[in-house]
């Protein structure tokens, strides 16, 4: 967990990203946050985020994006 | 033709009952459209601004186009104001656009609000329902001339004022003559439109679209997000054209979102905006073997565009696509440092003439006569043309290439270096998705930035080494998991020479 908010808080500083609970509906990820974010979760977990896993549910707070990951990281 | 709105006038009467333009919600056809264009023209003649600036805010979306149109119908000249703009940026287009109108919607008041404006607000609610009076509209018509601007679009200045561009109808018509004729657009093209109307990309959808009884669909930003969707977007509205910037055409790419889901219906991708990188076109044509591919070419002042490049052969990775042959009725060449013209293979500044051109900077006569200038070929008679501040040259097959902004051209240890090619060498090494390359004046040094899988910086340099000439080669080379990018969607330079040194 504590990863990714510094990933996203190296993407978009000055959010307070663990209380927040709608990353997308407060637009405070757009498309090019979305795919720099994908890019850098690759990366620091060595799994691959494909579009299937990029839907809104998956990124709306760092929960979501946590379970992805972890999904991911099992499989 | 003397008005952008004959075009309008023409399809509404041919196609009354087709959509003409439709976003994620409404959906409007030619013959509304066209009323409630009149209606907002009406409202605006009743204001008394005619032949002034009227800015709309008022965020993408069906209503924003009826009000461009609307404006256009009282006589007077639009810029559309980006709603989720700053509001200080805002003031800074307002303190040189001095509009005598806003045209403004219910859900963008705060930031209207916000802007100190004195001057008239016209809600686009009240507008659209105004009695419609043709009488008033066809005197109006009667006193145009097509030398009136229809618009004035602004883009960020290098000292932070922005300039706005003024297009009259005539610069439109011709260049919509020009774009509709060479990629075939007619009634049955369905244009999934990316680009934000106050950039002038979305000016050759928008215009085209009316000019032959087309359908845009605007797809809204957050689809970008979710590539899948966005497919899907493009599947339900049928949509066969598209011209996007490359970033968006990248995300589908680095994704590889078309391994998972085609558009079906796609038949023709045109991009601009800045250089695609070649992996994405790449991409894209693989996935899309039959499917039309373009490049586009030209800055704000010549409407939008100035040369194209039809994809006509395959590219690799050290390749850098073409920016092709000048559009017809535009008129390129090239001027070397002593301003004289450039043979092929030479280096110069791309200069651009004919009706495509801009009349100037609104509000700013300094830039105006910095950038539009007299033909340094022609001494005989007054004719303007347009430096776009672009290096580019030919090729033996007399076609341009781009190489770089003049102002991304350095001089070190006493050779001049475009940094737009060094960018260009390392795109084209393994696992480089894209490249920048910035000149840090302080300690006289190269820094070349890139993203993509290539995790040894070595392999980048070993690629840089053996294509460039030593005073070329960066002094360093940084890998960056994102590139960061600035609010048009392109790279953001001026954060990578302040901050590479924290990467």
């Amino acid at each position: 967990m504590e990863q990714i908010v510094k990933i996203l808080e190296k993407i978009k500083p000055g959010v307070d990203y663990v209380s927040e609970t709608d990353l997308i509906g407060d637009k405070i990820l757009d498309s090019l946050k979305i795919v720099q974010l994908v890019g850098e979760l690759d990366d620091e977990f060595d799994i691959e985020i494909t579009p299937i896993d990029i839907i809104p549910e998956n990124f709306k707070s760092v929960q979501s994006i946590y379970s992805m990951v972890k999904r991911l990281e099992e499989e | 033709m003397k008005n952008i709105l004959e075009m309008l006038e023409k399809s509404a009467y041919s196609y009354p009952e087709k959509y003409v333009f439709r976003d994620a919600e409404k959906s409007i056809t030619y013959s509304d459209f066209l009323k409630k264009a009149k209606k907002i023209g009406c409202a605006l003649a009743a204001a008394d601004v005619y032949k002034s600036p009227v800015a709309i805010i008022i965020s993408r979306s069906v209503e924003c186009l009826t009000a461009m149109f609307g404006v256009l119908m009282g006589g007077c000249f639009y810029t559309v104001i980006d709603s989720e703009m700053p509001s200080e940026r805002v003031k800074t287009i307002f303190d040189t656009l001095q509009p005598s109108a806003v045209l403004a919607s219910e859900d963008c008041l705060r930031l209207v609000e916000n802007l100190d404006y004195n001057g008239r607000i016209i809600m686009y609610n009240e507008a659209s329902s105004f009695e419609p009076n043709d009488e008033t509209l066809q005197n109006i018509r009667n006193d145009m001339v097509d030398t009136d601007p229809a618009y004035v679009l602004f883009t960020s200045g290098s000292t932070g004022i922005p300039k706005g561009a003024v297009l009259n109808h005539r610069s439109v018509l011709s260049y919509i003559e020009w774009y509709a004729k060479t990629f075939e657009i007619n009634e049955n093209t369905v244009f999934g439109s990316q680009t934000p109307f106050y950039f002038s990309m979305s000016v050759s959808d928008v215009f085209s679209t009316i000019y032959k009884g087309a359908t845009l669909n605007i797809i809204p930003k957050t689809l970008f997000s979710f590539p899948i969707k966005l497919i899907e977007y493009l599947n339900e509205r049928m949509i066969n054209t598209v011209y996007w910037v490359p970033s968006a055409l990248s995300i589908v790419a680095k994704l590889k979102v078309l391994d998972y889901l085609k558009p079906e219906f796609l038949k023709k991708v045109l991009f601009a905006g800045e250089v695609i990188p070649v992996k994405t076109l790449n991409y894209w044509q693989n996935k899309l073997p039959d499917a039309f591919f373009a490049n586009l070419f030209g800055p704000t002042e010549t409407t939008d565009i100035c040369c194209y490049y039809i994809v006509d052969r395959k590219f690799s990775d050290c390749e850098t696509i073409p920016i092709g042959n000048a559009c017809d009725n535009c008129k390129l060449f090239i001027l070397d440092e002593n301003g004289a013209e450039a043979k092929t293979g030479e280096k110069g500044e791309l200069y651009v003439g004919g009706s495509f051109l801009s009349m100037g900077y609104y509000n700013n006569q300094e830039k105006t006569a910095q950038s539009f200038v007299q033909n340094p070929l022609n001494r005989a008679y007054p004719e303007i043309v347009y430096k776009t501040g672009d290096i580019v040259k030919q090729n033996e097959k007399g076609e341009l290439l781009y190489i770089s902004r003049k102002d991304m051209q350095i001089k070190r240890m006493g050779y001049r270096i475009e940094l737009g090619e060094i960018e260009a060498a390392a795109s084209s090494a393994d696992g480089v998705f894209s490249a920048a390359a910035v000149y840090d004046k302080n300690d006289d040094s190269i820094i070349l930035v890139y993203e993509g899988k290539q995790k040894n910086t070595d392999e980048v340099m070993n690629v840089l080494k053996n294509r460039l000439p030593d005073y070329m080669i960066p002094q360093r080379v940084i890998r960056i998991k994102s590139m960061p990018i600035n609010t048009n969607g392109k790279i953001d330079r001026n954060r990578l020479i302040s901050e590479y040194k924290n990467f």
